[in-house]
């Protein structure tokens, strides 16, 4: 923690694009991609874009001093035995002393900020730590919506076929080894996700101390963590532009609305190019390229104090 | 006497989690009074001042959708922290998600708009340079601007909320007849978070698309 907490607010727009894989499945339906129901417009969920950058940070840091992850996904995490507790804290046995822990505020912010110097993802997205004293709870200063596609998206389902059995038994039922299995995929959609992060939250005593190295690190995650989160299911998922407005003061110099409504998308189509989602785009064959959409940022009459990082 | 406030805010989603079903949540089909403070005091807030909420104007239909999450079924427990500290290392503090696993589904509110009617008062906190009208001042210039402490949210901070200062007339709702007038049942007032973080509950009541909220220590309220 070598470089100072943030001193600007920043809210930014992210696009990125998935292309014949499933970014995001839904628990609630078999796993399909999300998709909100009453527009069919594919959705992809806050938590698992922070996941993807608690992913990145790990593989790029290492784990490093002030670097590790705390909600980890167990092939990063080095986890090691319970038991090494027992051994450390013999004093503390009974598991109501372990909740009640630090009835002093000043005890529990101790803890806080410890949490906060070791873990990057305690530091950024905040914590519940369960102490029952208010400020065992950190708030991080970065904050994620859902992503959503520009247009609507019409999810595949792909049979595939298995050329081995699980177990001899399966083989034997069915005189016939092959097994069908299930595939789901958007063959193209262009996602788009606003992001907030408040410089109060990480200054001052309560803050959770994220600086200017951690913000550049949340930068560069958003930019490489698809680049490292291949798998069978994700297909090709790219981040395709980060637009960034940075105010110059801490609580901002421009409603967010009025700066995330500067950044537009168009559908491309034979040379002409007209905003998503008019009446003219009906007639146009799906998109299924980036190329197949045009981002504009409207930099003209910028509020006074704000700038634009494309990043 | 001090000066009231009409802020709007709205979002894609809102998520007002009942208290009695929070481990798959259903969000109060209203925004709460808790919840209205909190988003006043993301914008502007100061231990001299206590936010008190009027009324809540509904401007958008009232509709519903689900979504369901992996979500980690676990707190950062302090007794590790403690030790972990003492030891000076963090082997074994990590939270492997696949062992912690829980989906839960949460129902939640779409496309939801609202006009907070709020003013302040100040609490015993409050020194001399404390004024009414310092601190209405300081809210309508952020509030104006776009400014805010952190982002303001609709219940949970995966859904953030934009917000604009209402300085003329109210943004026209578009909340149909049928929603206009309803029995919301009990709902939660706030939270004294002072006194073991007391719940307060109100009767509420949509009456011509406008929920009003009584005062604390009007009878309305029980504890």
């Amino acid at each position: 923690m070598t470089s100072q907490p943030i001193a600007n607010r920043y809210d930014f727009v992210f696009f990125f694009d998935v292309t014949n894989g499933n970014p995001n499945g839904d628990p609630d339906a078999g796993n399909l991609p999300r998709v909100d129901p009453e527009t069919n417009q594919g959705l992809v969920t806050d938590v698992c874009l922070k996941r993807k950058v608690r992913n990145y940070v790990a593989l790029a840091k290492g784990g490093g001093a002030g670097h590790e992850i705390y909600v980890g996904e167990r092939a990063i995490l080095n986890l090691q035995n319970k038991k090494a507790w027992d051994a450390v804290l013999p004093e503390v046995t009974k598991a109501e002393e372990l909740k009640k822990l630090p009835k002093d505020e000043a005890k529990a912010r101790e803890l806080t900020a410890w949490m906060c110097a070791n873990f990057y993802d305690v530091r950024t997205f905040g914590a519940v730590m369960s102490t029952g004293v208010n400020c065992g709870q950190v708030r991080g200063p970065v904050q994620f919506t859902f992503a959503r596609s520009l247009e609507p998206v019409m999810p595949l389902e792909i049979s595939i076929t298995r050329m081995a059995a699980t177990t001899e038994k399966d083989a034997e039922e069915k005189g016939d080894i092959r097994t069908m299995g299930r595939k789901h995929i958007v063959p193209y959609g262009l996602y788009r996700a606003h992001g907030f992060v408040s410089a109060p939250l990480a200054q001052g005593t309560k803050g959770t101390g994220f600086s200017e190295d951690d913000l550049a690190l949340l930068w560069e995650a958003l930019s490489n963590m698809f680049d490292h989160d291949r798998s069978a299911a994700r297909g090709e998922i790219s981040k395709r532009r980060l637009i960034v407005f940075k105010h110059e003061n801490r609580m901002g110099n421009a409603p967010a609305h009025q700066l995330f409504d500067r950044v537009t998308a168009q559908r491309v189509y034979n040379g002409e190019s007209v905003p998503v989602g008019d009446q003219r785009t009906h007639n146009y064959p799906s998109a299924r390229t980036f190329s197949d959409y045009k981002v504009v940022v409207d930099s003209s009459n910028l509020p006074a104090g704000v700038e634009i990082l494309d990043l | 006497m001090s000066f009231g406030i009409k802020l709007h805010v709205w979002g894609d989603h809102a998520c007002w989690t009942r208290p009695e079903m929070k481990v798959e949540r259903v969000s109060y089909d209203v925004m709460t009074p808790s919840a209205a403070r909190g988003i006043l005091e993301a914008i502007h807030w100061k231990p001299a001042i206590l936010w008190v909420v009027d009324a809540i104007h509904v401007l958008q239909p009232i509709r519903f959708t689900s979504i369901r999450r992996n979500e980690v079924g676990a707190q950062i427990p302090a007794g590790s922290v403690k030790s972990a500290m003492n030891r000076r290392d963090t082997n074994g503090l990590g939270l492997a998600v696949d062992e912690n696993r829980q989906q839960r589904a949460a129902t939640v509110l779409l496309t939801p708009a609202y006009v907070i009617e709020a003013h302040f008062e100040l609490t015993d906190m409050a020194g001399e340079g404390d004024t009414d009208a310092k601190h209405i001042a300081m809210f309508n210039r952020r509030a104006g601007a776009g400014q805010c402490f952190h982002r303001p949210y609709l219940g949970t901070r995966e859904f953030a909320a934009h917000f604009e200062l209402v300085e003329g007339d109210l943004p026209e709702s578009k909340l149909p007849a049928d929603q206009r007038n309803r029995d919301l049942g009990w709902m939660l007032h706030d939270i004294d978070h002072a006194n073991d973080h007391t719940p307060y509950f109100f009767r509420a009541a949509l009456v011509d698309g406008v929920m009003a909220v009584p005062p604390l220590d009007s009878g309305d309220v029980i504890g």
